[in-house]
C-alpha cells in the first residue's frame, strides 16, 4: 500500500500532496516539512529510499523518492510494495506528466494541480497501484479532458480566452525542468506493460 | 436560453479561478496569509451562489488551499453539491475536492451515499470511474456497508476500466466491512483470470495486500497464483505474486519445491532487476522450509542450499554494486536471512562492516540492522568496539541515537547470551553516558538496572562504577542539552542505595546524593535520591556503630538532617513525602543515639529484603483460578447515591478491582481457604490438569535464596576500582589476553591428549579459529531469570495489536457461504424511513425501472456470471483438502506415490466424516441483483444407508426464479467419499402433477437426467436442475433416484432421496418501504391470519433474524417489542407479518393475497421455533 504521495520543490514548498489515510491539515503540513527535511540532506547520488520520520511511518514503512531538477517525487509505502518497482512507478508519473503537458516543468505542476491529480488517480487509486501502463493512463486522461472541452462547449470559450489572455503576463519563469534532458539514473527496469 | 448561458460564463470569466489564485498567492508573498484570507472571503461568497459553475471554481480553488494546510471541512457541503452536478466536469472537481478533505467522522458523509450509488450506476464510464476513485479515499463503515452490493455489481462490468476501479476499491471496502469479505471473494476470485491485464493485476493487487496479513486463508488460492506467475508477463503483477508466494511459503512447505524452477527461470530470463530482486528474496523465503520436518529429499536439499548460496552470493555482488540502490536492497534481504541462516550472513561479516562507513544514512541504518544477528560471543566485543568509534563520528543525533540503541540491543539480546564479560559492558555503558543530547537516557538507565539487579556476580563492579557516576553527576546535569541522559543518574542512585554493602565509600557517595545541585533534576529522580539516601544512611549506621564509632554515626545523622530540608521544600509532591518521612525519621534516629542507644539494626530492617525481578507482562499472565468470576459482583452492586460520593475518589479507578479482591480474601478468609482445598482436590484428581511441579514452586519461595547456584571467581587480572570513568576498550584488550592464555591451555592438555591417543583424530581447535563454545566467560554469572507467576498462560497474542483493521480480515474463505452471509442489497435502514417523500421517490425508483430496463445483453451476461459463479463454488472444502487439491493440479507429473498418499488421507478422513450430514448453504449473487434471488434453505436429505458406496449430496439449494414465476432452481452438490471413480451418474425425480423436472426436448417424461461430471474420489461438484412448478402455494416432496457406476467394478449403483420444497423457499427476501408497505394492507386485498407461539424465550431481534433467515422476510420498521415484515414470493404473492411479542408469547398477524400459502408459511415458522 501507499501511504502517501508528495511533491514538493527544492525549498520544501508542497506542489501536490495526496495522503491515503487521514491526517489533519497540520500533521499533514508536519509531515510535508519533515519529508522535506529528510530528503534535501541528502546527497545526490544515494539510495533512493530511506526509512520514514516520526511522523509518518514506522518500522514497516519507507520513504521512496526521486529528485527530478527543482522537484522531489516522494512516496511513502510499506513493505507490500517492492522498492524498485516503485522507483519505476514514480518514472512512469513523470513521463505520463511529461507527455500530457508536453514538457512539463514546475509551473505546470503550480497551476494545474488539478490535473495533476486526475492523472494521478489514474494511476494510484486508495493507496494502491491501479495502472502502470502509460499509453492507458494516458488515453483515459484524454478521453476524459475531451469529455470535459465537449461539456463546456461554446460556452466555455470565452473564458478560455481570459484565462489565455491571463496567461500571457505569467511572470516569466524560466521553463528549467525539462524532464526529458535530465538524465537520471535508473537501474535498468524495463519499462511495465 | 443558450443566450443566458453565454450570459452566465461570461459574468463567471472574470471569477478568480484557480490559475488566478495561484498567481495572486505568488505575487503576495510578503502577506500570503492576508491575501489568502480575503480569498477564502470570496470564495465564501461564491459558494453562496446558485450557479453550480461558479460553486465548482470555487471548491477547485479550496482544495489547492488545502493543500497548503487550511482547514477547508466547513465547506463539505458545498463540496457534496458539487459532487452531485450533472456535468462530469464539475463532478470530478466535487470528487476530487472530497477524496482531499472528508474523513470518516466527516458528517456531511452520509448524504452522499444515494449520490455515489446514482454515480455508480451511471451510463458514462467516467462518472464512475470519479466516483469511486473519490469513494477509495473517504469510504466508511457505513458507505461500505451500504454500497458494497453495488460495487460487488460493477466488478462484472462490460468495460475493463470501471472492473478493474471496482475490483481495487473492494479492499478498502473490506477493511471497512470486513462481512463483506467472504460474499464477495468468489467474484474476486474470478476476476484473477479475468481477460483484462489491467483488472487482473488490480484482482492480484487486492489479494495479496489481504493475503500479507492472514496468508494461511489464501493458501487455497496456490495454485491459480501458481498458473498466473507462469503465464503473465506483467512484471508488476509477477511481483506482486512473487510476494505473495514469500508469504505462503512458511506455511505449505511443498510450496518452496514447486516455486524453485518457475523462480529459477524468472532469474535467468528476466532483465527486470526489480523482479530479480523478488525472486531471489522468494527464494530465500522458500528455502527456510528445508530447516523444517518436512526434509526433502537429500540431494534436492543440496541443489537448494546450492542455489541458495548463489542466492547471497547474487547479494553479495548487488552490495558490492555502486549503485547505493541495489545496495540498500541487498542489505535488507540479507536481514531476512540473517533470520533464518546467520551462518551464511556471518561471512560478509567484512562487507558489512565496511557499510557501515558509507556516506548514505539510509544504508548506515541497514548494516546496522544486520549487525544485530551476526554477533557472537567471539565478535561482540570488536564490533561493539566499532560501533562505539561510530558513536564518537556521528553527526546526526537521530543516527547516534540508532546507534546507541542498537549497541544495547546487540548486547542485550537474548538475555545478554553473547556477553561474556559484563564488567566490559557496564563501562560501555557508563561510556554511552557521555554522549551529547541523546534522548536514550532511560535505555542506558534500564540497562544499568537489569544488569546489576540480574547478575549477582557484577554488584561490586557496578556499585562502584555508579558511584564514580553520582559523584560526577555535575557533569550530566550542568547542560542543558543533556537532559535526556541525566535519567541514568536515576539508575546510579538506586543501584548505589541497593547494593550499599558493595559500597566503597560509602560517606563520599552520600554526600554525593546529598548536594543541593540535585535539586535542579527532574522530580522523579530527586524522589530516588532521597529514598536511596535513606539506604545509604542506614548501611552506613550499620558500619559505623559496628566500629563503635559514635560519634561517626552522629555525625551521619547531622549530614541528613541538614540536606534533608532542601528536598522538604520541593515542589515534587513525591520527593517532598519521601524527604519530609525521612527527615523525621532521622530525626528520631538521632535523639536515640544521643541517648546512647543502638538503632543501626533497626533502621536496617526497614530496607531488609532483596527485589526480584519480574517480568515485563507476570501480571497479565497470571491464569484467572478455576470458578472466578472477575466480572461478578463480590457485594451488592453499591446503590447510586454511594457511587456519586465515591466520584472524587476517581483518580483510583484503576485500582479499585484490586481493593474489592483484597476485601473478599479478607471478609471469607475461611471460605475461601476451603474452596482452595476443594480445587486442589479437584486438579490433583484431573489427569489433564497439568500441575506445577513443586520444585518449581520452591524456586520462587526461595527466589532470593539463588546463592546456591555457584557465583564468581573474579579475574583478578581485572582492577577492581577504576580511577575515573572506565575505559572499555581495556577490556577487550584483557579479554584477548585472557582467551589467548585459555586457548594455549587448552591447547597443552590437548597435546597431552593426543600424545596419550595418538591413533584419535585431532579437532580442529588448533588450526581453525576457536568456536563459540570454547569462549568461557570471564565470569560465571548466573543470570537471574525474570520471575513469572505460578501457572502462567503462555500467550503469543501479546504482541498483536487489537485494533489492527486487518484482524477482521482473518475469515476462513474457504467455508462455503452460508445464507445469513450476503451483502445488504439496498434496503431500508431506520435512518431512512425518516426521508422525505420525494426523496424517497427517489431512491426507490431506479430499483423498480431495473428489471424493466434490463436489455437481452444484459440477460446474457447474467448468465455468463452465473457459470463463473459455479466455478468458483466448487467446495474446496478444509485445509487438508486444499493440499489434495495442490497435488491434483499439480501432481499429474509426479509419481504415484502422492496418490497413494492421497488416498490414503481420503480413508482417514472418510473414517472421520462417517457420513455425516453437512448443512451448506450456498449464496449466488448475481451481477443482475434483483432478477433471480437466491433462496435456498430447503434441505432434505435422508442419510441412506449405502453400503458400497459413500456418495452423498452435502447440498441442495433450492432457488426461485422471479422471471418466470413458474421455475425454481435446485443445486446439488455432489461429494464423492468413496475411494473409486463414479461415472456415468444420472439424476431422476419422479414428477409430480404439480412439479416437473425441466429435461431436455425430446426425452420422455421418466428418464434421468444425466450429470454433467464424473467424480474422482473425494471431490465434490455442483450440478442444477430447473423445476416447473404449477402452484407454490404448497410445500411439498419429491422422491427421486440418483444412478451411477462405479469405474473399477463398473456396476451399476442407485441412491434414493427425497426433494423437500417448503413454501418458503418459494419466498424472495424484497425489501419494502414502511409507506409501501402501509398501502399494501390498506389496499384491502389480504386476507388475515395469525397464529401465537408460546414459550419463545430469545431476545426479539434474534426471533427477528430468525425469521429474516429461514424463511426470507425482511423488516420493514421496528417498534420496540413489535415489528412488521414484508417478502414476496417467486409469483409475486405479497406476505406481510406484524409479529409482537410480550413475554414468552409471541403473536404473529399475517396477511396475504393467498390464504394457503400464508397457511403454510406459517406453519413452517412455526416449526422452526419449535425446534429452539
Amino acid at each position: 500500500m501507499i501511504k502517501a504521495i508528495l511533491i514538493f520543490n527544492n525549498h520544501g514548498k508542497p506542489r501536490l500532496s495526496k495522503f491515503y489515510e487521514h491526517y489533519s491539515e497540520d500533521t499533514e503540513q508536519q509531515i510535508i516539512r519533515e519529508t522535506f527535511h529528510l530528503v534535501s540532506k541528502r546527497d545526490e547520488n544515494v539510495c533512493n529510499f530511506l526509512e520514514g520520520g516520526m511522523l509518518i511511518g514506522g518500522s514497516d514503512y519507507r520513504l521512496i523518492y526521486r529528485h527530478y531538477a527543482t522537484l522531489y517525487f516522494v512516496f511513502c509505502v510499506d513493505s507490500s510494495e517492492s522498492e524498485l518497482g516503485i522507483l519505476d512507478l514514480i518514472q512512469v508519473f513523470v513521463e505520463t506528466l511529461d507527455k500530457c503537458f508536453e514538457n512539463v516543468c514546475e509551473l505546470d505542476l503550480i497551476f494545474h494541480v488539478d490535473k495533476v491529480h486526475n492523472i494521478l488517480a489514474e494511476m494510484v487509486m486508495g493507496g494502491m497501484v491501479l495502472e502502470t501502463n502509460m499509453n492507458e493512463i494516458i488515453t483515459q486522461v484524454d478521453s476524459q479532458n475531451k469529455m470535459e472541452k465537449s461539456e463546456a462547449g461554446i460556452a466555455g470559450a470565452p473564458a478560455r480566452a481570459v484565462s489565455a489572455v491571463k496567461n500571457m503576463n505569467l511572470p516569466e519563469m524560466p521553463r528549467n525542468i525539462n524532464i526529458g534532458d535530465i538524465s537520471i539514473k535508473v537501474p535498468n527496469l524495463p519499462s511495465f506493460k | 436560453m443558450a443566450l443566458k448561458i453565454v450570459k452566465g460564463s461570461i459574468d463567471r470569466m472574470f471569477d478568480k479561478n484557480l490559475q488566478d489564485l495561484v498567481r495572486g498567492i505568488r505575487n503576495h508573498k510578503e502577506d500570503e496569509a492576508k491575501y489568502i484570507s480575503t480569498c477564502i472571503d470570496e470564495i465564501k461568497q461564491e459558494l453562496k451562489q446558485d450557479n453550480i459553475a461558479v460553486k465548482a471554481n470555487a471548491v477547485c480553488k479550496l482544495t489547492y488551499l488545502q493543500m497548503l494546510g487550511y482547514d477547508v471541512s466547513w465547506a463539505a457541503f458545498n463540496i457534496v453539491e458539487v459532487m452531485s452536478s450533472s456535468k462530469f466536469t464539475y463532478k470530478r472537481i466535487g470528487y476530487l475536492a472530497a477524496s482531499q478533505c472528508f474523513h470518516e467522522s466527516t458528517d456531511v458523509i452520509m448524504l452522499t451515499t444515494n449520490q455515489i450509488r446514482k454515480d455508480l450506476s451511471s451510463p458514462n464510464q467516467y462518472d464512475t470511474g470519479v466516483a469511486l476513485t473519490g469513494l477509495s479515499c473517504f469510504v466508511t463503515p457505513d458507505l461500505a456497508r451500504d454500497l458494497a452490493n453495488d460495487i460487488m455489481t460493477l466488478m462484472s462490468h462490460t468495460k475493463p476500466y470501471i472492473r478493474k476501479k471496482a475490483v481495487l476499491i473492494m479492499y478498502k471496502v473490506f477493511l471497512k466491512y470486513p462481512e463483506s469479505l467472504r460474499p464477495a471473494f468468489p467474484r474476486l476470485k474470478e476476476k484473477l483470470e479475468d481477460p483484462d491485464p489491467g483488472v487482473q493485476s488490480a484482482a492480484v493487487n487486492v489479494i495479496c495486500e489481504l493475503a500479507r496479513r492472514n496468508p494461511k486463508n489464501y493458501l487455497s488460492l496456490a495454485p491459480l497464483f501458481f498458473k498466473l506467475m507462469t503465464s503473465s508477463t506483467n512484471n508488476w503483477v509477477l511481483i506482486k505474486i512473487i510476494k505473495l508466494f514469500g508469504a505462503l511459503t512458511p506455511l505449505e512447505p511443498r510450496l518452496g519445491k514447486k516455486l524453485i524452477e518457475p523462480l529459477t527461470n524468472l532469474i535467468h530470463s528476466t532483465s527486470a532487476m526489480s523482479l530479480l530482486y523478488e525472486c531471489v528474496n522468494t527464494v530465500i523465503a522458500g528455502h527456510d522450509v528445508n530447516g523444517s520436518p518436512f526434509l526433502p529429499p537429500f540431494s534436492l536439499a543440496l541443489f537448494l542450499f546450492l542455489r541458495f548460496q548463489l542466492c547471497v552470493q547474487k547479494l553479495r555482488i548487488l552490495i558490492e554494486d555502486s549503485d547505493q540502490n541495489l545496495k540498500y536492497l541487498g542489505l535488507l534481504a540479507m536481514s531476512k536471512i540473517l533470520k533464518t541462516h546467520p551462518k551464511s550472513v556471518q561471512s560478509h561479516k567484512d562487507l558489512i562492516l565496511q557499510c557501515l562507513d558509507d556516506k548514505d544514512e539510509s544504508i548506515r541504518l541497514r548494516a546496522l540492522d544486520l549487525l544485530y544477528g551476526m554477533v557472537s560471543k567471539k565478535n561482540l566485543m570488536e564490533i561493539v568496539k566499532k560501533l562505539m568509534l561510530h558513536v564518537d563520528k556521528a553527526e546526526g543525533t537521530t543516527y547516534r541515537d540508532e546507534l546507541l540503541t542498537k549497541i544495547i540491543d546487540i548486547c542485550s539480546q537474548s538475555n545478554y547470551q553473547y556477553i561474556t564479560n559484563f564488567e566490559w559492558y557496564i563501562s560501555i555503558l557508563v561510556e554511552l553516558t557521555r554522549l551529547e543530547g541523546t534522548r536514550h537516557g532511560h535505555l542506558i538507565a534500564s540497562q544499568m538496572l537489569d544488569v546489576a539487579i540480574r547478575v549477582k556476580a557484577i554488584r561490586v563492579f557496578a556499585v562502584a562504577q555508579m558511584a564514580t557516576l553520582l559523584d560526577n553527576a555535575h557533569l550530566m546535569t550542568g547542560n542543558v542539552q543533556r537532559k535526556g541522559i541525566c535519567e541514568v543518574l536515576y539508575a546510579a542512585a538506586w543501584i548505589c542505595g541497593e547494593f550499599s554493602e558493595h559500597l566503597e565509600n560509602p560517606m563520599q557517595t552520600l554526600e554525593a546524593m546529598l548536594r543541593p545541585k540535585v535539586a535542579t533534576l527532574p522530580g522523579h529522580i530527586q524522589a530516588v535520591y532521597v529514598q536511596n539516601a535513606a539506604k545509604l544512611f542506614a548501611t552506613l549506621l550499620k558500619n559505623q556503630e559496628g566500629n563503635t564509632d559514635r560519634t561517626a554515626a552522629q555525625e551521619t545523622s547531622q549530614l541528613m538532617i541538614d540536606r534533608l530540608p532542601l528536598f522538604v521544600q520541593s515542589a515534587n509532591l513525591e520527593v517532598q513525602e519521601r524527604a519530609s518521612c525521612i527527615l523525621q525519621l532521622v530525626k528520631y534516629i538521632q535523639k536515640l543515639q544521643q541517648k546512647d542507644v543502638e538503632v543501626a539494626e533497626e533502621v536496617i530492617a526497614l530496607f531488609a529484603g532483596e527485589l526480584n525481578p519480574v517480568a515485563p507482562k507476570a501480571q497479565k499472565k497470571v491464569p484467572v483460578p478455576e470458578g472466578l468470576d472477575l466480572d461478578a459482583w463480590i457485594n451488592e452492586p453499591p446503590s447510586e447515591s454511594e457511587s456519586e460520593d465515591e466520584q472524587p475518589k476517581a483518580i483510583f479507578a484503576k485500582e479499585e478491582p484490586k481493593h474489592s479482591r483484597a476485601r473478599h480474601t479478607e471478609v471469607d478468609e475461611k471460605e475461601l481457604a476451603k474452596r482452595r482445598e476443594a480445587r486442589k482436590q479437584e486438579q490433583a484428581n484431573n489427569p489433564f490438569y497439568i500441575k506445577a511441579s513443586p520444585s518449581s514452586q520452591k524456586v520462587y519461595q526461595e527466589a532470593p535464596g539463588v546463592e546456591h547456584i555457584p557465583v564468581v571467581q573474579i579475574d583478578l587480572s581485572v582492577p577492581l576500582k577504576v580511577p575515573g570513568l572506565p575505559m572499555s576498550d581495556q577490556y577487550v584488550k584483557l579479554e584477548e589476553e585472557r582467551r589467548q592464555k585459555e586457548r594455549v591451555e587448552k591447547k597443552k592438555k590437548e597435546k597431552k591428549k593426543r600424545k596419550e591417543k595418538r591413533g584419535g583424530r585431532g579437532k580442529k581447535h588448533d588450526s581453525g579459529p576457536e568456536s563459540e563454545e570454547d569462549i568461557t566467560p570471564a565470569h560465571m554469572v548466573d543470570i537471574v531469570t525474570e520471575e513469572m507467576p505460578e501457572n502462567a498462560l503462555p500467550s503469543d497474542d501479546d504482541d498483536k495489536d487489537p485494533n489492527d483493521p486487518h484482524k477482521a480480515l482473518d475469515i476462513d474463505l474457504d467455508k462455503p457461504l452460508a445464507d445469513s452471509e450476503k451483502l445488504p442489497v439496498r434496503s431500508h435502514r431506520a435512518a431512512e424511513a425518516l426521508k422525505s417523500p420525494a426523496e424517497d421517490g427517489d431512491a426507490e425508483s431506479p430499483a423498480s425501472q431495473e428489471p424493466k430496463k434490463k436489455s437481452s445483453k444484459e440477460k446474457r451476461e447474467k448468465k455468463k456470471d452465473k457459470d463463473g459463479d459455479r466455478k468458483v463454488s466448487v467446495k474446496n472444502g478444509n485445509p487438508t483438502r486444499e493440499t489434495a487439491l495442490w497435488m491434483y493440479i499439480y501432481g499429474d507429473k509426479k509419481s504415484s506415490k502422492h496418490k497413494k498418499k492421497k488416498q490414503k488421507r481420503e480413508k482417514e478422513e472418510k473414517e472421520k466424516k462417517k457420513k455425516k450430514k453437512h448443512h451448506h448453504h450456498h449464496h449466488h449473487s448475481d451481477g443482475g441483483g434483483e432478477e433471480s434471488v437466491q433462496n435456498g434453505t430447503v434441505e432434505e436429505e435422508e442419510p441412506l444407508p449405502v453400503s458400497v458406496c459413500h456418495q452423498s449430496f452435502t447440498e441442495i439449494d433450492i432457488q426461485g426464479n422471479l422471471q418466470d414465476g413458474s421455475q425454481v432452481v435446485v443445486s446439488v452438490i455432489f461429494e464423492n467419499k468413496c475411494d473409486n471413480f463414479l461415472k456415468t451418474m444420472e439424476f431422476n425425480v419422479l414428477d409430480s402433477l404439480n412439479s416437473k423436472l425441466q429435461r431436455p426436448e425430446g426425452s420422455g417424461p421418466h428418464d434421468g437426467l444425466s450429470v454433467p461430471f464424473q467424480l474422482p474420489p473425494g471431490v465434490s461438484n455442483e450440478a442444477r436442475f430447473v423445476f416447473t412448478m404449477q402452484s407454490i402455494v404448497m410445500p411439498q416432496k419429491l422422491k427421486g433416484t440418483l444412478t451411477f457406476i462405479i469405474k473399477d467394478s463398473s456396476t451399476h449403483e442407485k441412491l434414493d432421496f427425497k426433494l423437500h420444497f417448503t413454501c418458503s423457499s418459494y419466498l424472495i427476501t424484497t425489501p419494502c418501504y414502511s409507506d409501501a408497505f402501509a398501502k399494501l394492507l390498506e389496499s384491502g386485498d389480504l386476507k388475515c391470519s395469525s397464529v401465537r407461539l408460546e414459550g419463545v424465550n430469545m431476545p426479539f431481534h434474534h426471533l427477528l433474524a430468525r425469521i429474516c433467515f429461514h424463511h426470507h422476510f425482511s423488516v420493514v420498521e421496528r417498534i420496540d417489542s413489535c415489528a412488521s415484515m414484508y417478502s414476496r414470493s417467486i409469483q409475486g404473492h405479497h406476505v406481510c407479518l406484524l409479529v409482537k411479542t410480550s413475554g414468552q408469547t409471541v403473536s404473529i398477524d399475517a396477511k396475504c393475497d393467498e390464504p394457503t400459502l400464508l397457511g403454510n408459511v406459517l406453519d413452517e415458522i412455526k416449526q422452526t421455533f419449535s425446534q429452539c
